[in-house]
């Protein structure tokens, strides 16, 4: 136990002292169950991925050789979807090769502000080549360019009192993960994919990329992040209250 | 209740036999419940709908309605990789069939943690279930096949009466099975394989050890199936009664 908690807070400061963060601190609270048998059981898991495992293991990543084909689903297009504010919205910002698009960093920060995909790209960025696994039971093997998410916490002044950060995108999905997440060195705001720019089906222009949770949380579209100090579980549109397990490291 | 009756099966093995049975029945339920999402089956890290199948299982209500628009190639060469868009969602119930499953995974290795520890210290794995390596000849195990279907009067409950092969079969289960689906289904999990990434080394990739947790899977149903096949032909009124109240009428 000792060993564990002195491995992860070694990789933690050794981020924090690269990323200039505060040290990262294990959430406090499970998410709710309602009194939901599932919930619960989801809740165990979680507590023992955080308890029984080192909280920032990279996942595999691949080589070139090794992309495959990529299927792109749940919402393909934003300017198709049928919220014609959000479509209107998103074909707009298209015709304009996305210059226009804001992500919205607010909450607990001491900074908050927006950036636009090129404020991001001037930050450092990753390229990794990694498996995505959807909950369905397929996997795909991506390439994913991007800024690390701690990159742009720490350049929003990220406070003390943080332990979520909730994300948002233009076709209403909306999700959060821990902040062992959060800092991992290969969650990134991916605006590339295979060398390219993200694709419109992909999530054009920003999508989160959470490698160590199944697909479902790695939303495309991306365009709010709030730091939460408590856990919020996203109202009616979240997974707990949809019929979902909040975590998907598993 | 005049005269103390022999039990036929210890009380400890009773409940975990139903405790393991609970779990086991869930755990077909619901796994079969994940696989009817995707009921594609892979060999390697990555597999899709726009890859080839190892093998395609008739076991969803509409995936063949599943279809795809905006096919592309994702790099220059055109017969490489491609991204398409999913215009059509199958059947998906992995919101409660995934939580149940993870859930009564926990079951599972929790009782069958409970009888390895029990069976050793009390010599039961020993003395009535472990076949000895040394009687596992071609011959001895033809001779108990023979044997098996020339008998009259079935041995009486009881693990005093196991036979050879029946020592196999629950070994195979309880030692090599139940142990590989936990295994397979944990390299199955993002953050786990993050942790431990041996597991992804020892199977294979994600694709082969969910293929092998179905192959698992059809394994393990192919024992319930014999197991009950022998209950009631070697008296299902008289087996049940060992296995619950643990009475033996010779």
């Amino acid at each position: 136990m000792t060993k564990i908690i002195t491995r992860r807070t070694a990789l933690i400061a050794g981020l924090a002292a690269a990323g200039g963060l505060a040290l990262a601190r294990a959430p406090r609270q499970l998410p709710p169950t309602y009194g939901n048998l599932l919930r619960m059981g989801d809740d165990i898991t979680y507590a023992a991925h955080r308890v029984l495992l080192p909280g920032q293991s990279l996942v595999k990543e691949y080589s070139k050789a090794d992309l495959t084909s990529f299927p792109a689903i749940g919402t393909t297009n934003p300017a198709d979807s049928g919220d014609s504010f959000a479509a209107d919205e998103y074909r707009a910002l298209q015709q304009n090769g996305f210059r226009d698009w804001q992500l919205s960093v607010e909450g607990s920060v001491a900074k908050p502000r927006t950036f636009t995909i090129a404020e991001l790209k001037q930050l450092p960025a990753r390229t990794q080549i990694t498996r995505h696994t959807c909950e369905e039971g397929w996997s795909a093997i991506g390439q994913w360019t991007g800024v690390p998410l701690s990159l742009v916490l720490d350049a929003v002044g990220i406070l003390p009192t943080a332990r979520f950060v909730s994300y948002s995108s233009i076709d209403d999905w909306i999700d959060s993960i821990d902040l062992l997440d959060a800092l991992h060195p290969q969650t990134i705001l991916a605006y590339g994919m295979n060398g390219r720019d993200l694709p419109v089906p992909h999530g054009a222009p920003l999508r989160l990329r959470v490698e160590t949770q199944l697909g479902a949380k790695s939303i495309k579209y991306l365009n709010r992040l709030v730091v939460l100090d408590e856990f919020d579980d996203g109202g009616p549109r979240g997974s707990i209250r949809n019929g979902w397990a909040w975590d998907m490291g598993i | 209740m005049s005269e103390p009756r022999q039990q036929a099966h210890a009380r400890w093995v009773r409940v975990t036999h139903w405790l393991l049975a609970v779990s086991i029945f869930t755990l077909f339920v619901s796994g079969f419940v994940i696989l009817m999402a995707h009921p594609r089956l892979y060999w390697g890290v990555a597999g899709n709908d726009l890859m080839p199948a190892l093998l395609e299982l008739p076991i969803s209500p509409d995936y063949a309605k599943v279809s795809w628009a905006d096919s592309a190639p994702m790099f220059d060469d055109a017969s490489g990789p491609v991204s398409a868009s999913r215009t059509y969602d199958a059947f998906n119930q992995n919101g409660w069939a995934r939580s149940l499953h993870f859930l009564f995974a926990w079951w599972l290795v929790l009782v069958v943690a409970f009888y390895w520890l029990t069976g050793a210290v009390s010599g039961h794995l020993h003395s009535h279930i472990w076949p000895g390596l040394r009687r596992l000849s071609p011959q001895q195990l033809w001779r108990d096949l023979v044997d098996r279907f020339q008998q009259r009067a079935p041995a009486p409950p009881g693990p005093h009466h196991y036979g050879l092969l029946q020592k196999v079969a629950y070994s195979m289960v309880i030692f090599v099975l139940i142990p590989l689906q936990v295994l397979t289904g944990l390299t199955m999990s993002p953050r786990i394989a993050a942790a431990l990434p041996w597991l992804l080394q020892v199977f294979g990739g994600f694709q082969s050890a969910r293929t092998l947790h179905f192959a698992g899977f059809a394994l393990l149903l192919l024992f319930v199936l014999v197991h009950i096949i022998m209950v009631i032909r070697s008296g299902l009124l008289r087996q049940l009664r060992a296995m619950t109240i643990g009475e033996r009428h010779d």
